[in-house]
């Protein structure tokens, strides 16, 4: 489905991600995972047209720099990391803007599916109770929401997450992995997501990709990814043990 | 949830922002140095409108026909254009106090409307276009490089770099306008209308041009409604559902060039109504560009005739400059969003 070869990113002389290829593909969960300053988000952004690089992605086949903006929509949605609103827009608003690429592209006609998708997407994320309410009002789980439920409006073939839980509190942590599993299911789409969460990934993600230093480090499925020395090195610490002391408290 | 769900401005609104704009308008044809009687300026109105000739040596009609009614539909137009200029600007680059006037972009456009006057620069056969096409000109430089400075400076362009970058620039563009008017000397109209603006003496050829770009730009505008909201919301948002940001950016701005060139040719740089209207508004509308760029079509139009209206009368028969009484609005409004902002109000 999305095919990366080759991608590099540079600000100035600084090279954030270098040369790196991967491949995802339906029914994929693809957790991309390393250290802070790794460029995982850059290669997200990359994907989705946020930042210059080089090299070539591929989403079935054909390159992503020749689709029309509104097309590569349909394919590929992203959550980005930051949601900060600048006006009082109504949680529905912000949702119903996920349609947009489907509307036609003056003074914005009927989209006659749409209807379907919004509602679904509330019912799924539970926006139902918020939608005429200020989006600066809401709790930084709920904004993640509405951006969550926007994407599922938008109803693309693959899902790029970029930290798709880092303000929502475990009950939030565990229902917005778990939706993200059930539209896989549902959809047979694919999700490319960054995790800072090694146990999160492990659970959830089918295939990952260790990021260090904008190389790949590993990849693989997530278990070749998550091997004991791989982490131990990237993260030059004893990542097992740690894990196992921290979780251990629990038991 | 509603099941039509319908986000634009209805008939019944535009109804009733139309009858408001109307009634400011008589208001401000009939009172002036010389108040007339409503009844006689509707005479004088409905004779015109009818094609009818106008009563032998009416008074009424020798005030409102050559003088007042095109200052009124200039005042109009221009309050118009200024203040959905504003809002697009507003939306655009997700800032509530992007306007003309603190980002430098009417003081770009009063550059290149004197550079127009004191170096002769004119189209042949059009009598006004030369400053008008040089102030848009202008104005869409002035953007283009305040935009870019920002960008450089700090790429998620918040909103005190900005603003910050608008005020310095504006200083600096004034100065270098103070500088041609001393040189130029009598052919350029005084200091006070190019950074206080007037619309003293409008024709009724620069009521028609302003009215024109207004319907053009502020239908494109419109167009563009949803893909504001989504500017507004986030830029990465925007480009993330799908929107052509560099297209749609290009579009807009260039409107936004047009409105306030045009504007700031025919009236001076008159501050702040691109701030003030859209701020009140969206109280009433809320921030959906397709009910706010609508209502502030209207709603600028009324400020501005009554901003215009008080110009005119307080210190009658003095004449104050019209951007006095806005900047004296705008800079009490402009305090006002800012320490919203702060307290995360906004």
């Amino acid at each position: 489905m999305l095919e990366v070869r080759h991608l590099s990113v540079k600000y100035g002389n600084k090279v954030i991600v270098d040369d790196v290829s991967f491949s995802v593909e339906a029914g994929q969960w693809l957790m991309i995972i390393g250290p802070n300053g790794a460029g995982k988000t850059t290669i997200v952004s990359a994907v989705s047209q946020g930042a210059p690089y080089q090299g070539e992605i591929l989403f079935e086949g054909k390159n992503i720099r020749r689709y029309k903006s509104r097309e590569l929509a349909k394919k590929i949605g992203v959550l980005t990391q930051n949601h900060y609103v600048g006006y009082g827009f109504t949680v529905e608003e912000v949702i119903r803007l996920g349609r947009y690429a489907y509307t036609k592209s003056f003074l914005s006609g009927r989209d006659d599916d749409g209807e379907g998708k919004v509602k679904r997407a509330i019912l799924r994320t539970g926006m139902e109770p918020y939608l005429h309410q200020s989006v600066l009002t809401l709790s930084g789980g709920e904004l993640q929401r509405t951006f969550l439920a926007q994407l599922f409006a938008q109803d693309p073939k693959l899902l790029m997450l970029d930290e798709p839980t880092n303000h929502l509190d475990l009950v939030y942590q565990k229902q917005v992995f778990a939706l993200v599993k059930s539209w896989i299911a549902e959809t047979h789409g694919a999700v490319v997501s960054v995790v800072h969460d090694l146990s999160l990934a492990k659970r959830y993600g089918t295939h990952g990709i260790l990021m260090n230093h904008g190389k790949i480090a590993a990849a693989g499925t997530v278990a070749e990814v998550t091997a004991p020395e791989q982490l131990n090195w990237v993260y030059s610490m004893d990542v097992y043990g740690w894990m196992r002391e921290m979780y251990g408290q629990w038991s | 949830m509603a099941n039509k769900y319908k986000s634009g401005f209805r008939i019944r609104e535009y109804l009733v922002f139309a009858v408001i704009t109307v009634f400011t308008m008589l208001l401000c044809i009939c009172i002036g140095s010389v108040n007339i009687p409503l009844c006689e300026t509707a005479d004088v109105l409905l004779r015109l409108l009818r094609g009818a000739a106008q009563e032998e040596g009416s008074m009424a009609a020798s005030i409102i026909l050559p003088v007042r009614l095109p200052r009124v539909l200039c005042v109009a137009f221009v309050g118009a254009s200024l203040s959905v200029g504003g809002a697009a600007m507003q939306g655009l680059l997700k800032n509530p106090l992007a306007d003309g006037s603190t980002l430098g972009v009417s003081s770009g456009a009063s550059l290149g409307a004197i550079l127009a006057i004191a170096f002769g620069i004119t189209l042949p056969g059009v009598p006004f276009a030369g400053t008008m096409v040089m102030a848009v000109l202008f104005a869409f430089l002035s953007l283009l490089l305040i935009l870019a400075l920002a960008y450089r400076l700090d790429s998620s362009l918040s909103t005190n770099t900005i603003i910050l970058i608008g005020v310095i620039f504006s200083m600096f563009v004034s100065s270098l306008s103070n500088l041609v008017i001393t040189f130029a000397g009598e052919k350029v109209k005084t200091i006070t209308f190019w950074t206080m603006g007037s619309l003293q003496g409008s024709s009724y050829a620069n009521a028609a041009v302003m009215g024109v770009t207004l319907a053009v730009c502020g239908l494109i505008l419109l167009g563009c409604a949803t893909e504001l909201n989504a500017f507004a919301v986030g830029e990465e948002n925007a480009r993330t559902i799908g929107i052509n940001v560099r297209r749609m950016k290009l579009t807009v701005l260039i409107c936004i060039s047009i409105l306030i060139g045009v504007s700031v040719s025919i009236g001076g740089s008159i501050a702040f109504v691109g701030l003030v209207t859209p701020h009140i508004l969206r109280r009433i509308t809320g921030p959906n560009h397709r009910r706010l760029l609508p209502a502030s079509v209207f709603g600028g139009a009324v400020f501005l005739m009554l901003s215009d209206l008080a110009a005119r009368t307080i210190l009658r028969p003095r004449e104050l400059p019209l951007g006095v009484v806005t900047s004296l609005i705008g800079s009490v409004v402009f305090v006002t969003i800012f320490f919203q902002m702060r307290k995360g109000k906004l």
